[in-house]
């Protein structure tokens, strides 16, 4: 039901909201600004675009990072789901509790200590480091979020459904692939792009595991805005922030047009 | 039985064998032993075996070579090295984490800066999640999509974005200059102001969205009820409302105050250079010290500050899934 | 009663009333039950849900578990379908002992109370899924689910998704895919519950027609008594864990085996009382409340003088008088304490000397009473001695 809207509550969301996207907003502009100076308006440009594009080494880190974020995603999309699979559906199994706290550990690990323990074992096990240590490090945390996707999903999964499949004659694995798996799957990809954006958005655990020669994307842009300023990255934050903005819309309003005929 | 006229083929008569017997196959057992056992080999190699590194690590000497440390157990000898190792762990690590204000300081900074941040969230959050609980139904998926998308787009981003706006000569002095309420820049870059509003700018998704999730199950006839028996509506809202939201508050602050005493990005771009907080402190000891057993004492002080909230939040969410089941 | 569907169409392959008449396995001791549970116990960890249950259900008989929720009713049905497994004791059927034999193998189905719908699947999928299951070729399990369709009226729902169905389709689907099978049983867990009144009184007979044509064994949960009054050829009436009776609905109604039964199917009272006198027909009961003495025919059940007993009354089996009536031997004397008009019946609630509430209702044969009965109205109950219901325990 609806209660009465009143102006303060007009102002909490105008405020809130301007505050959300009013520094997005200023970024963008800042990207269009022909002068480096951020106090003097140059004239409209596309010159960073442009500088953007001729500079290969945000190419190359953008390239690693998309690679990470696909490699990474999905494995964690493998782990993540049996995990969620292990946490709800079995009840009793050796090790659970520990199993239990190693799953969520690490979506409170504050960053920097996952990235040092990381890095440290990859130092202990001698591997070489770069796009693969980068991209198990980024699994082993991302894995976390899809099972905790996943799970709430199965916790409120209608097991009749699957009793239903067998009593009519469907064995436990035909029906976890015929029933529960399409019946969960939007929470499976749900934690896939979870996974995919956090690994794409993470600057310290790459930091600490990546080797020399591996770049990736935030690490670049990291570096440089701890210089100060650059109109380059405005302008590569504005074509993030382009793509990131279409998926989201494309996507909610996909999932509502899936909705209406259901109704 | 045979009175009764079938309108199709009748079922076989009770006396036929009518199944063969069988239990699951190896195979079926097989994967149902898998499902768990992936998972958690995968996450005792790379979660556990990480984790009790830096705890053997911050009981390592440092060492100038390459890697900068001497092991503390050399695997090599096995059980014998095992045992060796603990006669001689070496605690000078954390002796010097006591000894230097510095590294106390940082942790009792990052603790002071999550605090003051996750007070102020709460006063921007609720706010907002409570008008976005009030606001007609039609309009609630898209006033959740505005507070989601932030959270979608780079956390770098976002934070980098306030630089251009916090700089003395940013937009935030030239509209402060242009309408006159100063007449010199402030310097709010570099300091923790520019922390606090980087961190609530950052998490202010992670505040709003458990905060509407409960107001927005809040049955606002409650509400009606307690003015309908005298009390006044602000009244109400302490009375009725901040209770029932209660559990979100919780989840929000403890979703926002965990992190933010781990931070690393925003201080080190937002921040001074007297802007202690831990995550920073132990950045620096790894990067420009090089001193990894130091950087592995601290991360062990950083992981025993945030236990404390962690358990506390672990509670409340068994405690709400327990409920909703 | 209830608004039932005179569809001639319908009634055209059978005469329902031609197959139930005279269908009675149970009293037939060479019959061979289809289904038998033996001394089966089910023990979770802090409870008993089956308490050592014995129970025989005839092939083509549509049976009812009738009881309260918890009673054991809904394990006893899954143990047969194979979702558990009895603790002690063994459930056969046919000539075989089902226990370890996974669900998917077992040829009995079920329908979920939920439905337990496939949601993402249509109509038709759902139907098909159990033949599908078994390998059956392409083109039989089409006419096989056209066929289903039909029976169940939802032709023209066939390529609709469950959550684009009306509660009443999506029940009709349910039972469709269960039955597509031909299962040996067919267990239906409160098929009607999530219908509304109306819609549930239709289905009951639509249910009871299917049944008969199909020539199957229905094995059906519920906790509505009337659900189970009038579809079930036979009415198991449980209580935590055990079954208290067994009979076809009319004998539970009118000859209840103890007080839970009397007390769980319809409205009963009961007077408290020591049998005084053992006739060769009757017995004289005392009343406990001291107001004289009860005429009531002996039943099966052998009694002695100075036995407790109690005294099962049906509402519509006692009769209102004004004055009191002098060729009768069973009065029970008291005011008017509260009325409710049903429109079809009303109910009385008259209050005896004792304080004792007495339930009866008068169907209202008549549109117009001179001198209605009202509120605090002296009256006098009488009832015929075969009316009550002589009951021991």
């Amino acid at each position: 039901m609806t209660r009465r809207w009143t102006l303060f509550d007009t102002t909490a969301l105008t405020f809130g909201f301007a505050f959300l996207y009013l520094p997005l907003l200023v970024l963008v502009v800042y990207s269009f600004n022909d002068s480096r100076l951020l106090n003097v308006w140059g004239g409209f440009s596309t010159r960073w675009y442009v500088e953007l594009w001729n500079d290969k080494v945000l190419l190359t880190a953008l390239r690693n990072s998309l690679g990470i974020a696909l490699f990474s995603a999905a494995i964690a999309t493998f782990f993540g789901t049996l995990a969620a699979l292990a946490l709800v559906r079995y009840t009793r199994f050796w090790g659970r509790p520990l199993f239990t706290g190693m799953v969520y550990a690490p979506m409170v690990m504050p960053e920097v200590v996952t990235g040092l323990s990381l890095l440290l074992f990859f130092v202990s096990i001698n591997a070489e480091r770069g796009f693969w240590t980068v991209t198990l490090a980024h699994t082993s945390f991302t894995m976390c979020y899809v099972a905790v996707v996943v799970q709430s999903r199965l916790v409120a999964f209608d097991r009749t459904l699957e009793e239903a499949a067998q009593d009519l004659g469907c064995p436990p694995l035909r029906t976890f692939f015929t029933i529960t798996l399409p019946l969960i799957a939007p929470s499976v990809l749900a934690g896939f792009l979870l996974a995919f954006t956090l690994s794409l958005d993470d600057v310290v655990i790459a930091s600490f595991v990546t080797g020399p020669g591996t770049s990736t994307l935030p690490i670049e842009i990291f570096n440089k805005a701890r210089r100060g300023l650059s109109p380059e990255i405005n302008a590569l934050s504005s074509l993030i922030l382009l793509v990131v903005t279409v998926a989201v819309v494309t996507s909610s309003l996909l999932s509502k047009r899936a909705l209406i005929p259901a109704r | 039985m045979s009175h009764i006229p079938a309108s199709d083929s009748p079922p076989d008569s009770p006396s036929t064998q009518i199944v063969a017997s069988a239990k699951a196959g190896p195979g079926t057992r097989l994967v149902r032993a898998l499902v768990p056992a992936l998972p958690f080999i995968w996450l005792l190699i790379f979660f556990l075996t990480p984790f009790i590194i830096v705890f053997k690590m911050s009981l390592s000497e440092p060492a100038t070579a390459q890697p900068p440390y001497v092991p503390v157990i050399d695997w090599s000898e096995g059980l014998n090295g095992l045992l060796d190792a603990l006669s001689q762990f070496n605690f000078e690590n954390f002796t010097l984490l006591t000894d230097d204000w510095l590294y106390a300081a940082s942790a009792l900074s990052s603790l002071r800066i999550a605090a003051i941040s996750t007070i102020l969230l709460l006063l921007v959050g609720f706010p907002m999640a409570y008008a976005m609980a009030k606001a007609p139904e039609k309009h609630k998926p898209l006033l959740l999509m505005m507070v989601i998308l932030p959270f979608w787009t780079s956390f770098l981003i976002r934070v980098y974005a306030w630089i251009g706006i916090l700089k003395p000569e940013g937009l935030l002095n030239m509209v402060l200059q242009g309408i006159g309420v100063i007449d010199q820049p402030l310097q709010i870059l570099n300091t923790d102001t520019a922390i606090f509003i980087g961190v609530v700018y950052s998490y202010l998704p992670f505040m709003v969205l458990p905060l509407y999730a409960t107001l927005d199950k809040l049955d606002w006839t409650l509400l009606e009820a307690a003015q309908d028996l005298g009390c006044p509506p602000w009244r109400a809202f302490w009375q009725v409302t901040v209770p029932l939201a209660l559990p979100g508050i919780a989840a929000g602050a403890l979703l926002c105050f965990i992190p933010i005493v781990g931070e690393y990005v925003i201080p080190e771009l937002l921040g001074g250079p007297d802007s202690l907080m831990i995550g920073k402190t132990l950045s620096d000891e790894f990067f420009r010290n090089r001193d990894w057993p130091l950087a592995s004492a601290v991360a062990v002080v950083l992981l025993i500050i945030v236990i404390g909230p962690v358990m506390i939040f672990r509670e409340l969410e068994t405690r709400r899934l327990e409920k909703s089941r | 009663m209830t608004n039932v569907r005179t569809d001639a169409r319908k009634r055209d392959s059978l005469a329902i009333g031609a197959v139930r008449r005279d269908f009675a396995p149970w009293l037939d001791p060479a019959a061979k039950p289809l289904i038998r549970y033996e001394a089966v116990t089910k023990q979770y960890s802090d409870f008993v849900a089956v308490n050592n249950l014995t129970l025989n259900i005839y092939e083509r008989e549509f049976f009812c578990l009738l009881g309260p929720s918890g009673c054991g009713k809904t394990t006893l049905m899954r143990m047969l379908a194979g979702f558990e497994e009895p603790t002690a004791g063994r459930i056969l059927l046919g000539d075989q002992v089902v226990s370890g034999i996974p669900p998917y193998r077992r040829p009995v189905n079920m329908m979920f109370q939920s439905y337990a719908l496939f949601p993402h699947m249509n109509v038709e999928k759902n139907i098909a899924f159990g033949l599908v299951q078994d390998g059956v070729p392409k083109n039989e399990i089409a006419d096989r689910v056209a066929e289903t369709l039909r029976l169940v009226q939802l032709t023209p729902f066939a390529r609709r998704k469950p959550d684009q169905l009306s509660g009443g389709q999506r029940q009709r689907v349910a039972l469709a895919r269960a039955l597509i099978k031909r299962p040996k049983v067919l267990l239906l867990d409160e098929p009607l519950g999530a219908l509304d009144k109306k819609l549930r009184s239709e289905t009951q007979f639509e249910l009871m027609d299917l049944q008969v044509n199909l020539g199957m064994t229905f094995l059906v949960v519920t906790h509505d008594q009337e659900e189970a009054m009038v579809m079930a050829d036979r009415v198991a009436v449980m209580d935590k864990g055990t079954i208290k009776q067994i009979a076809p609905p009319g004998q539970v109604y009118e000859q209840p085996a103890s007080r839970y039964v009397a007390e769980f199917i319809g409205d009963v009272n009961i007077i408290e009382g020591k049998i005084a006198e053992v006739g060769e027909h009757q017995v004289r009961v005392t009343r406990s409340d001291g107001a004289g003495t009860l005429l009531i025919d002996l039943q099966n059940e052998p009694v002695s003088v100075g036995q407790e007993v109690a005294v099962a009354l049906r509402p519509e089996k006692l009769v209102l008088h004004r004055d009191l009536p002098t060729d009768t031997p069973n009065v029970l004397s008291g005011d008017i304490w509260d009325i409710g008009y049903l429109g079809d019946w009303t109910i009385y609630l008259v209050q005896l000397a004792s304080g004792q509430i007495v339930r009866v209702s008068r169907a209202n044969s008549r549109r117009f009473v001179e001198q209605p009965l009202t509120w605090d109205d002296k009256v006098h109950i009488t009832f015929a001695s075969e009316a009550g219901v002589l009951l021991t325990h």
